[in-house]
């Protein structure tokens, strides 16, 4: 029974199985799945989404929740495309990457006043910050869709490799834009793993209390979060316009839901505490798998927010459901090991 | 956040209405003053008490949730999914032509099918609240996507129109030829459960739930129980704001009123409901659901103020509301805490 509980506390092995017997069931009733082109295509429309889920993981660990990176993201992306098609910018697509992440730091940090500072519960305040970015975008900059500056074009065309399927003519390229995807995840692993702030992340999302008494400065660490969640949706922001190679206002707006749903899916707990990289990789990659999957195995488009609303439920039931058996073991070792117990329940696996 | 700071907030309720009514009055005030002949008269009051009631009923529902610390993000896709199947019901089952007399009993299952579908759909959200204890934030979250996506696969996307003229006849008779039914509807709804939290065992037992959830348990309440109740009746009060938003488009969308439930926390939070839980009443609820009303129908008669604008005011003024309480708090804290002080010299 122990060990059962043990080996069904980690959420990692399911997903990864869920993944890995979802691909053979499309194969198997599309023959299409692992065709070179069709792997292109999921990495593609994985990008933007496992660029969100780093962040939001983040957030939700250290025991907030953040509902407006896509307003922040689109916002930002406007904003640099904006002042770049009208300055008629030519250079390197750099700027518009520093462009893009200095507006979204400067929202993120916004959000992060408010919560950090004031101590206003985060779910209401992002909402209502994400209300404020959209209606400045659609309000103040009457935002529509509109073309991109030549560099960030050119960018959106780079290609890494161009896979082909031969038996139906169809090819995909690998568009360059996974490099950042990559990047980042080794940055936030590094972050997560071997520095203090990343302890800390995980601390506070243990418990607030505890961390504070241990000596992590929490408002710097939330502050850092907020900003982190800001920074990283305005580099999205450029990806996701890029590969589009056309500015649409609306075409991150509602990620919101999915992201998250991804995120608790990939075994992060919605009480803060625990989460892992790994898991957020996963499930972004199942909910990816399975959203551009529904047609092949014979699910009608009109039922997909079906899918997403019944993904969260169970994947939120599961999570919830191991709180409860930790909670208990969490007790046990604090009435064994006083103040150390709580800790080092929170940090959990980094 | 923490839960120490809430003795400071006890009584702040009465001034909490004082400000509410001061704030009503200005916008009032102002609104006439600057489109004088045009938002005072009866007629632009009569058009806002048709457009209030079916945001205001879902209003009422968050709150109630959110003062047992929680939240139901699922009220919009409740109502639309009840109207839908309200609407479906009677484009299948209603004979073409039938008489007023012949079409009453399919009116009235209509209704009954759409409060049963508002109480199921509640009953499925409390049950993943209180028995599997996923945090209502996420859980509603779950909800209003499983709701709008059900609607969405039982009617293709597409809107559901040519109901039954007499239902939106019924659903916009005027009272004394001045109140609309749905603005009636929204009163009694209004006082009912405004007595039911001040007056009713439950109510308390709601509040001592969102106050401190523990000590709610230890005083012997069934903290699934009243969680459950609280979703049930949230999930009752969607399906009634459905009925009505039914009537008044005269045909039920699945994706209708989106950005109702932004506009239902702001409310909430507007009429001093706590978003930790513990805190708020229906007093307070509909007079931020007048300011909102005012502040709408007035913006919509300044014709260079883009609707977008509106999200914009409603982000604004909901972080300033949140901002504002969140300094009145701390400032009675410590002035409670220089009380203590004070005494035990």
């Amino acid at each position: 029974m122990i060990q059962l509980h043990r080996l069904a506390r980690r959420s990692e092995p399911y997903v990864l199985a869920a993944i890995v017997a979802l691909c053979l069931l499309i194969q198997a009733r599309s023959g299409q799945f692992f065709s070179g082109n069709n792997l292109v295509d999921d990495v593609r429309s994985l990008i933007v989404p496992a660029l969100f889920s780093i962040g939001c993981m983040m957030v939700l660990v250290s025991g907030g929740i953040d509902v407006s990176f896509p307003a922040i993201a689109s916002l930002a992306m406007y904003m640099t495309d904006r002042i770049l098609l009208a300055s008629h910018y030519s250079g390197s697509v750099v700027l518009a990457y520093a462009m893009a992440a200095g507006f979204g730091l400067a929202m993120g940090a916004f959000n992060g006043l408010l919560i950090a500072f004031l101590k206003l519960p985060t779910f209401v305040v992002t909402l209502g910050t994400s209300s404020l970015y959209t209606g400045i975008m659609y309000g103040a900059l009457s935002a529509s869709a509109s073309d991109v500056p030549p560099a960030i074009a050119a960018h959106g065309k780079a290609k890494l490799f161009t896979a082909t399927n031969e038996q139906l003519g169809l090819t995909s390229n690998m568009p360059v834009q996974v490099l950042i995807l990559a990047g980042l995840i080794v940055v936030v692993f590094c972050l997560l793993r071997y520095t203090m702030l990343g302890r800390g992340i995980y601390a506070i999302g243990g418990d607030e209390a505890a961390a504070e008494r241990t000596g992590f400065n929490v408002r710097a660490i939330k502050m850092f979060l907020y900003c982190f969640v800001g920074f990283t949706a305005g580099i999205t922001g450029i990806v996701r316009i890029s590969m589009m190679s056309f500015a649409d206002p609306s075409t991150m707006l509602g990620m919101e839901l999915t992201v998250i749903a991804a995120v608790v899916l990939g075994g992060t707990r919605v009480t803060g505490g625990l989460g892992t990289l790994t898991g957020t990789i996963l499930g972004v990659t199942l909910m990816i798998i399975m959203a551009n999957s529904l047609i092949l195995i014979g699910i009608p488009t009109y039922w997909s927010r079906v899918f997403t609303g019944a993904v969260i439920i169970v994947g939120t039931g599961v999570t919830a459901h191991q709180v409860g058996s930790t909670r208990r073991r969490a007790r046990a070792a604090a009435a064994l090991g006083g103040l150390g117990g709580g800790v080092g329940a929170g940090h959990g696996e980094g | 956040m923490g839960k120490a700071d809430r003795r400071g907030r006890v009584g702040r309720g009465d001034k909490n209405l004082l400000r509410l009514l001061v704030l009503l009055a200005l916008v009032f005030a102002l609104m006439a003053v600057l489109r004088p002949g045009q938002f005072a008269t009866a007629a632009s009051l009569n058009s806002m008490m048709r457009q209030f009631p079916e945001y205001g009923i879902m209003a009422i529902g968050i709150s109630l949730a959110m003062i047992t610390g929680g939240i139901d993000l699922g009220v919009v896709g409740t109502a639309n999914l009840s109207a839908i199947v309200a609407a479906k019901y009677m484009l299948a089952a209603v004979p073409k032509g039938a008489s007023p007399a012949e079409l009453a009993p399919y009116l009235f299952a209509a209704v009954a099918l759409a409060v049963a579908t508002g109480l199921a759909c509640g009953t499925f959200a409390g049950t993943l609240i209180a028995r599997f204890n996923i945090p209502a934030i996420l859980a509603t979250l779950g909800t209003q996507q499983l709701y709008t996506g059900i609607a969405i696969g039982i009617t293709n996307g597409r809107p559901q129109s040519r109901l039954p003229l007499l239902y939106s006849k019924i659903g916009n008779t005027e009272l004394f030829g001045f109140f609309p039914l749905s603005f009636v509807l929204y009163a009694l709804i209004a006082v009912g459960i405004g007595l039911m939290l001040s007056r009713s065992r439950f109510g308390t037992c709601m509040y001592m739930l969102g106050t401190n959830p523990k000590a709610a348990r230890f005083a012997g309440i069934n903290n699934a129980s009243v969680i459950m109740r609280t979703y049930v009746l949230s999930g009752l009060l969607s399906s009634v704001a459905g009925l009505i938003m039914m009537a008044r488009a005269n045909s039920a969308k699945a994706d209708y009123g989106a950005p109702y439930t932004m506009q239902c926390v702001l409310i909430a939070v507007l009429g001093g409901v706590d978003p930790n839980g513990g805190f708020g009443n229906i007093a307070g609820v509909t007079m931020a659901i007048l300011i909102l009303q005012f502040l709408s129908s007035g913006l919509n008669m300044f014709n260079s103020v883009s609707n977008f604008y509106r999200d914009v005011i409603w982000g604004g003024v909901l972080i300033l509301v949140l901002v504002f309480n969140r300094i009145l708090s701390q400032r009675a804290e410590r002035r409670a805490a220089a009380r203590r002080t004070a005494q035990g010299r």
